[in-house]
C-alpha cells in the first residue's frame, strides 16, 4: 500500500515538474541549446597547439651559415618567421603583440661558430607563457636540429673526434599527435553536465521557496525524498539528451578516440549528471533565495569545475592544499574518469574508485538535501 | 540648473536604495565579496601550467655507467621524482595508466654498447597524454637533460672545446616564465565579471518581479536617469572587486605590476559600463529573475571560455576570432594584461577601448528604452 502511494505520487509530482520545465523557455535553453553551443564553440575554440606562431628574425650576421639556422626554423609548421630589419623594429612589434619571440643571429655568429661558441638570442613573449614554452621549444628543437646535422657532416671528416649520442625516441600514449582537443573535448562533457546541474538545478527549491508553493505542497501528502527524486528526473533527462550529443560532437566532429567502453561511460557519466543535479538542488535547498543559490551554484560548482577540476591546469602542478580541495570536488573525480576512459581505456581500478566516490555523493547529497525540505516553516 | 540638481537627487536617492537592497540582506553581503576573495586565492594557487614535479619511473635494461649517469643528471633536477624502478617492459602499462608516472623511460640494454661504438643510442621516453600540454612540457624537460648529457659526452671527446650553439633565452614581462603571471591579472576581469553581470542583471527583472519597477517608471525618473541609477551601484560593486583580487594579486602572490595603477582603473571602468550595458540589456528583456539568470548564465560560459583566459585567442579559429570582438571579456582582460604586466601605457592599450566603449554605447541605450518599451 505504501508502495502503490509512493509511485502515484512519484508520478503526480513528476508529471507537475515535467509540465513546469517544459513551459520555461528559458530552462529549455539552457538545458539544451546551451550545451550543443559550448561544445562546438570550446571543441573549435580552445586549444594550446601553437601553430605557426608569429616569430620575428633579426640577421645581423648575413653569412650563409647564419642563413642556414634560419631556414630550419622556416621548416617548422609551428613557427612562422619573418625577417626583422633591426631589433629596435622587432621589438616594438614584440610590444604591440604582434609577434611571440624574436630570434636574433648576432653579427659575430659566424664567426665564433668556428671556434665553437657561437650565440643566439632568443626573446620570448613571456605574457603567454604556454605559448612561450612552446616557441621556446620548437626553436631550440629547430636549431639543435641543425647544429646535429653539422656536426655529423663534419664528422665524416674528423671521425675521430666524434662520439654517438642519446636520441630521445619519444612516444605520447594516449594521444600520440599530442593535440589538445583529445584532452580538452572530455572535459568540456564535465563542464556541460556541471552547468545543467548547477544552473539549472539551483534555482529549483528557491523558486519555490520563494513563490510560498513549498510550503502548499507541505500540506499534502508528498514526502521529502519524493519531492527531491521527482524534481530530480526531468534533468537527469536532459541531461542525457546533452550527453548524447556531447558524445556524438566528440567522436565524429573532433575524432576524439572512445577507447573505453560507451556503456561504462554512459552509464558514469549519468552517475557524474545526478551528482552534480542534487548539489544544485542542495544548494537551493539550503538558500531559499534564487540569487543566492544560483551566486553560490556559480562560485562552489562551475567555477571549481573549470579551474580546479584538472580540465586545463594538472593537478599534479598545484600546491598540497588545493590538492585536497580539488579532491572534494566530484568534478575532479568524473574528470580524471573521463578523461582515462575516453583516451586510455577500462581502467578497471579507477573507474571502480572513482564510481564509488560520486555515488557516495549522489546518496549524501540526497539525505542533505532532503533534511533541507523538511516541513517546517520558520 | 535647479533641474539639473533636482535630477542629480533623485539618481542619488535611487543609487542609494538600490546599494540598500544589495547589502540589507547578510547573505547578500557575503556572496558580493566573499567568493572573489576566497577565488582569488584558490585560483592563484590552483590555475598554474608550471610543472614543477613530474613524477617519472624508469627501466633500465642496460645498468651501465653511461645510463646511471644520464638517470643521475634526471634526478639531480629536483623536478624528476622517481615513483618506479621497472624491471621489465610489461610493467610500463600499470604504471602509466594508472596516471602514478607522468613519463616512463626505458633504456634498452644496448645503450653503453652503441655509445662507445659511436653509434646513437635511443632512448625511449613513454608520455602519458591524457593532459598534453603537462606531456608537451615534461618531454621537453628529458629533452634539455638529454642535449645536456649529449654535450657533456661530446666534450669529453672532443676535449672541452668545440661545442656548438648556445641560445640564450630571455622572456620579456615574465622572466621565469610563470603561468601564475599571466593568469592572475587576467582574473582581475574575469572574477568580478561575473558578479557585476549577474547583480546587474538581476536588478531590474526582480523588480519587475515583484511588481515594484511599474511604481519606478511612473516617479519623474526619466528612463536616462534609471539607467544610471541602475548601472552606477553595479559598476561600484565590480570596481570594488577588482580591487580586492588586485590587492591579492600584488601583496599576497607579489605579481609586480608593470603600469600605472590611474590607466588600471580607467580599463577597469570602461570594461565594467560595458559589462553593466550587457547585464542590463539581459534584465530589461527578462520578465522574471529566473529568466534573467538563466540568460546570464548562457553568455557566462562562452564570455569566459572564449576570452583568451585559458587559451590564446590566436590559437582559435578565424571565425570564433572574429566573434571574440564582441566579447567585452577579451578587451577588458587584455588591457588589464598589457597595463599589469606589460606596463603598456595608453598608446599600446588605447584601441582595446574603442570596442568597450562601442558595446557600452549600443546596450545602455538599449537597455534603457527596453525599460519603458517592454511590458510584461
Amino acid at each position: 500500500m505504501n508502495r502503490s502511494g509512493f509511485t502515484r505520487r512519484f508520478i503526480a509530482l513528476l508529471r507537475k515538474e515535467v509540465r513546469q520545465m517544459l513551459r520555461d523557455r528559458s530552462t529549455m535553453a539552457v538545458g539544451l541549446l546551451l550545451p550543443a553551443a559550448m561544445i562546438l564553440l570550446f571543441g573549435y575554440g580552445l586549444s594550446f597547439d601553437v601553430k605557426n606562431a608569429p616569430v620575428a628574425v633579426v640577421m645581423e650576421d648575413n653569412s650563409p651559415m647564419a642563413r642556414e639556422v634560419v631556414e630550419g626554423l622556416r621548416g617548422s609548421a609551428y613557427l612562422s618567421p619573418a625577417w626583422s630589419a633591426s631589433m629596435v623594429d622587432a621589438e616594438a612589434r614584440m610590444r604591440a603583440g604582434e609577434i611571440d619571440a624574436i630570434v636574433r643571429i648576432p653579427a659575430d655568429f659566424s664567426r665564433r661558430l668556428v671556434v665553437g661558441d657561437a650565440r643566439i638570442q632568443l626573446v620570448l613573449n613571456g605574457a603567454n607563457t604556454t605559448t612561450a614554452q612552446a616557441v621556446e621549444g620548437y626553436v631550440s628543437g629547430a636549431i639543435g636540429t641543425w647544429a646535429q646535422r653539422r656536426a655529423d657532416r663534419s664528422g665524416n671528416q674528423r671521425a675521430a673526434t666524434t662520439t654517438g649520442s642519446v636520441e630521445v625516441v619519444q612516444r605520447m600514449w594516449f594521444n600520440e599527435t599530442g593535440n589538445s582537443t583529445w584532452y580538452l573535448v572530455p572535459g568540456l562533457i564535465v563542464l556541460v553536465l556541471t552547468l545543467i546541474g548547477a544552473f539549472l538545478t539551483s534555482l529549483l527549491i528557491a523558486r519555490e521557496w520563494e513563490r510560498g508553493t513549498l510550503e502548499s505542497l507541505f500540506v499534502t501528502p508528498v514526502r521529502p525524498v519524493e519531492l527531491v527524486l521527482a524534481k530530480l528526473t526531468p534533468y537527469l533527462a536532459i541531461g542525457a539528451i546533452d550527453l548524447v550529443l556531447c558524445l556524438l560532437a566528440a567522436r565524429f566532429l573532433f575524432e576524439v578516440p572512445i577507447r573505453g567502453s560507451l556503456p561504462v561511460i554512459c552509464l558514469t557519466s549519468m552517475l557524474y549528471l545526478a551528482v552534480s543535479l542534487l548539489l544544485g538542488m542542495f544548494i537551493s535547498g539550503i538558500t531559499r533565495n534564487q540569487f543566492q543559490a544560483s551566486q553560490i551554484a556559480l562560485v562552489a560548482s562551475f567555477m571549481p569545475a573549470l579551474m580546479l577540476s584538472g580540465f586545463v591546469f594538472d593537478l599534479r602542478n598545484v600546491p598540497l592544499v588545493i590538492q585536497w580541495i580539488s579532491q572534494l570536488l566530484p568534478a575532479t573525480h568524473f574528470m580524471g574518469l573521463i578523461k582515462t576512459l575516453f583516451l586510455a581505456g577500462n581502467d578497471w581500478p579507477t573507474i571502480l574508485s572513482s564510481s564509488t566516490i560520486l555515488a557516495v555523493y549522489a546518496v549524501v547529497l540526497i539525505w542533505a538535501t532532503r533534511r533541507t525540505l523538511r516541513k517546517t516553516l520558520d | 540648473m535647479a533641474s539639473f540638481m533636482a535630477s542629480v537627487a533623485r539618481i542619488g536617492s535611487l543609487i542609494l536604495k538600490e546599494l540598500l537592497t544589495i547589502i540589507k540582506e547578510p547573505a547578500s553581503r557575503v556572496i558580493l565579496f566573499g567568493p572573489a576573495l576566497m577565488q582569488a586565492l584558490l585560483f592563484g594557487y590552483g590555475a598554474t601550467y608550471d610543472l614543477r614535479q613530474v613524477p617519472y619511473a624508469v627501466l633500465d635494461q642496460s645498468r651501465s655507467a653511461a645510463s646511471i649517469e644520464l638517470l643521475a643528471r634526471l634526478d639531480g633536477t629536483g623536478v624528476f621524482v622517481r615513483e618506479a624502478t621497472l624491471n621489465s617492459p610489461a610493467q610500463i602499462a600499470g604504471q602509466v595508466d594508472a596516471g602514478r608516472a607522468l613519463l616512463v623511460i626505458s633504456i634498452p640494454a644496448d645503450f653503453e654498447a652503441r655509445l662507445a661504438a659511436k653509434q646513437n643510442a635511443p632512448l625511449q621516453v613513454i608520455l602519458d597524454g591524457r593532459n598534453s600540454s603537462t606531456a608537451g612540457i615534461a618531454a621537453s624537460y628529458v629533452g634539455a637533460i638529454v642535449a645536456g648529457y649529449n654535450s657533456a659526452l661530446r666534450d669529453r671527446v672532443s676535449g672541452g672545446a668545440a661545442q656548438g650553439i648556445t641560445i640564450e633565452r630571455r622572456a620579456w614581462y615574465n622572466p621565469n616564465l610563470e603561468s601564475r603571471w599571466n593568469l592572475m591579472p587576467a582574473l582581475i576581469a574575469a572574477l568580478s565579471m561575473l558578479q557585476t553581470l549577474l547583480l546587474s542583471a538581476l536588478s531590474v527583472a526582480r523588480e519587475r518581479e515583484q511588481g515594484t519597477f511599474d511604481q519606478l517608471l511612473v516617479t519623474p525618473l526619466t528612463p536616462m536617469q534609471l539607467l544610471i541609477g541602475k548601472a552606477l551601484p553595479a559598476i561600484v560593486v565590480g570596481l570594488l572587486q577588482s580591487t580586492i583580487i588586485f590587492l591579492i594579486i600584488r601583496f599576497w602572490f607579489q605579481v609586480p605590476m608593470n603600469g600605472s595603477v590611474g590607466l588600471l582603473y580607467l580599463g577597469l571602468l570602461t570594461f565594467n559600463i560595458a559589462v553593466v550595458g550587457v547585464g542590463l540589456s539581459i534584465s530589461a528583456l527578462s520578465t522574471s529573475m529566473q529568466e534573467a539568470m538563466l540568460y546570464t548564465f548562457l553568455l557566462i560560459m562562452p564570455l569566459m571560455l572564449l576570452s583568451g583566459l585559458l587559451t590564446p585567442v590566436r590559437n582559435m579559429p578565424e571565425v570564433l576570432q572574429v566573434a571574440t570582438y564582441i566579447n567585452p571579456l577579451r578587451f577588458g582582460m587584455s588591457i588589464v594584461r598589457g597595463v599589469y604586466l606589460e606596463g603598456a601605457g595608453l598608446a599600446e592599450v588605447g584601441l582595446e577601448f574603442i570596442p568597450l566603449l562601442l558595446l557600452a554605447a549600443v546596450t545602455l541605450p538599449l537597455a534603457a528604452w527596453l525599460f519603458r518599451n517592454r511590458m510584461s
